[in-house]
């Protein structure tokens, strides 16, 4: 049996939150699973997406991959190495791009991404080559390589975003809704570029969305996550399956989320 | 060796991006270097005024000679301080933290690449400073032992570098306080440290708190050597026990840095906000 690129037993991850109560009495902490015990397996060459509302649990799922938090409980390997045991090897297989594009804001896209590409340890003159290249491929301008980032759109801020996790050749990237509040046009250059990520570096990618075109769209299998739980898995065809046919007409992942959790997607947001 | 090449790589990161953000906010930089020229001017004045202040006849020259040293060394300790303790404050306040900590470098390289940038860029205020405060007033450092000033400060910046580790800690852990805390402790440190007065002159308890202070020993042990000419052989035993406090206040500062990075990681404080 081939080692998963990721494999997640039994990860249960809670938070303490402070609850606002009358301004006597002291602030209480409340319990928030964000995380209960999952289990998942990515294979190589995977396009998984991971497809829940907001406060679901998905950026907690890619913090813990990216050895940004500690499980509670449970274990996560990817390709055989412990996040947590071996946390400097892992280190180096993995990049994350999430929804908010950080960055330091005065310096330009090239300043930033050489500053990645140090903290990679990455010689500096190919590494300059790279970001050029990736980032002409997702369509950036070269005028704009040298300009500070915070002159640049939310679009355009996000494409550096994903220049940068792909940057250091990762085997396993995690994008964190990659192409949330992205306009139309941006969405699929993104998109292109993570199936191209795919298809020309053999790399494994772990995509979170609430967006279920995107997730019908570009993986190969899809966890549908509510409440921190896995509450379906399988290919978008697998899921529709599930569900079925309505007046003739081909279910929707939308429909399939409905009929598992009995609410719309939109309804089960809650704020963040 | 490649893996030496590797984190040296890394080390550099934080060097260029701290001169980096020096280039960027330039107008800062140049508002906080004339505030503390105009500190060290206004500190050394109470020197030059002093007798008109107290109406007797004092040796002046020596008065701001003593004063200057303290105010210039003591900008010199802080900028080594802050430099360091900034090296979280930074990434929290551009929101790059979880960027960084997700990277494949060790803390000990992190902060290697930041004391680099901390001791130069120490060194180049301190210089400016000096000679733009030097050129307001008469010193004469004819009989002073340079070299053994230059020993003494190398030894107590390794104790500062120790103390910055441990401010940076606090933006760790309080992504809005944090910062401001360092503050409290650089004038906590200030007030016992000698730096403007003899350490005597404070009261006996906090003269007990001024002895666990690196800054004091250095200052005290640099007014020796740029007032009084004080042969360097006689400062190695000082030099010595800065070194070593030095070294041993940044592996505490390393081990506390780790035990609180792993809270945070598990508490979830190294998000955004919140
Ligand atoms: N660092 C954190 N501190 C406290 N609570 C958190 C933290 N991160 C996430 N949570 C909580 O955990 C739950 C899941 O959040 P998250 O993983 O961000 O969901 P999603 O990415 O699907 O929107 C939410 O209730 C959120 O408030
Ligand atoms: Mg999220």
């Amino acid at each position: 049996m081939t080692i998963p690129a990721l494999e997640l037993k039994e990860v249960r991850k809670t938070f303490l939150k402070k609850k606002q109560k009358g301004r006597l009495s002291r602030a209480k902490r409340e319990e928030v699973v964000a995380l209960e015990k999952v289990n998942l397996a990515v294979q190589r060459r995977e396009i998984f997406g991971v497809l829940g509302p907001n406060g679901s649990g998905k950026s907690t799922l890619i913090r813990l991959v990216s050895t940004l938090l500690l499980p509670d409980s449970g274990t996560i390997e990817v390709f055989g190495h412990d996040v947590e045991k071996e946390e400097f090897v892992v280190k180096r297989l993995i990049n994350r791009v999430s929804v908010d594009a950080a960055f330091f804001k005065k310096f330009s896209p090239m300043e930033n991404l050489t500053y990645a590409a140090r903290l990679y340890g990455m010689p500096i003159r190919e590494a300059r080559e790279k970001m050029r290249q990736i980032m002409l491929r997702l369509g950036l301008k070269e005028s704009t390589f040298t300009q500070p980032m915070e002159n640049m759109s939310r679009g355009m801020q996000q494409k550096v975003a994903v220049a940068r996790g792909f940057l250091t050749s990762p085997t396993l990237l995690l994008l964190d809704e990659p192409t949330t509040g992205l306009d139309p046009q941006s969405k699929r250059d993104v998109q292109a570029f993570v199936r191209e990520i795919r298809e020309d570096h053999d790399a494994t990618v772990l995509l979170t969305t609430h967006d279920m075109e995107e997730a019908n769209r570009l993986c190969d299998r899809i966890a549908i996550i509510d409440e921190g739980k896995i509450i379906a898995l399988d290919t978008a065809g697998g899921l529709k399956n599930l569900v079925s046919k309505r007046n003739g007409q081909e279910p929707t992942l939308e429909d399939v989320f409905i009929e598992l959790t009995g609410t719309r997607m939109e309804e089960k947001e809650r704020d963040e | 060796m490649s893996a030496i090449m590797r984190e040296m790589r890394s080390a550099y990161a934080f060097v260029e991006r701290n001169i980096n953000l020096i280039k960027r906010y330039w107008g800062w930089e140049i508002v906080w270097l004339i505030y503390s020229l105009v500190n060290s001017l206004a500190v050394t004045y109470i020197g030059a005024g002093m007798e008109r202040i107290s109406g007797q006849a004092l040796d002046t020259q020596y008065l701001i000679t003593y004063l200057l040293v303290g105010t210039l060394i003591w900008s010199y300790l802080s900028v080594i301080f802050y430099a360091i303790s900034e090296m979280i404050a930074w990434e929290r306040w551009e929101g790059t933290i979880e960027y960084t900590f997700m990277a494949p470098v060790s803390r000990p390289t992190h902060l290697v690449g930041t004391t680099l940038f901390a001791i130069g860029y120490g060194v180049v205020r301190t210089l400016v400073i000096l000679v733009i405060v030097a050129s307001f007033f008469h010193l004469d450092l004819s009989g002073a032992n340079i070299p053994g000033a230059v020993l003494l400060l190398l030894a107590g910046s390794v104790s500062f570098v120790g103390l910055g580790i441990l401010a940076a800690v606090l933006p760790l852990l309080y992504p809005e306080r944090g910062a401001q805390m360092t503050n409290a402790a650089a004038a906590l440190l200030l007030l016992i440290s000698g730096v403007y007065y003899p350490v005597e002159t404070l009261p006996a308890w906090l003269q007990m708190i001024a002895k666990a202070s690196p800054a004091t020993y250095v200052i005290e042990g640099m007014r020796g050597c740029l007032l009084h000419g004080a042969r360097t052989v006689t400062l190695l035993p000082t030099v010595f026990l800065l070194f070593s406090a030095g070294i041993a206040v940044i592996t505490v500062g390393l081990i506390v840095f780790r035990f609180m990075e792993r809270y945070a990681k598990r508490t979830g404080r190294l998000k955004r906000s919140g």
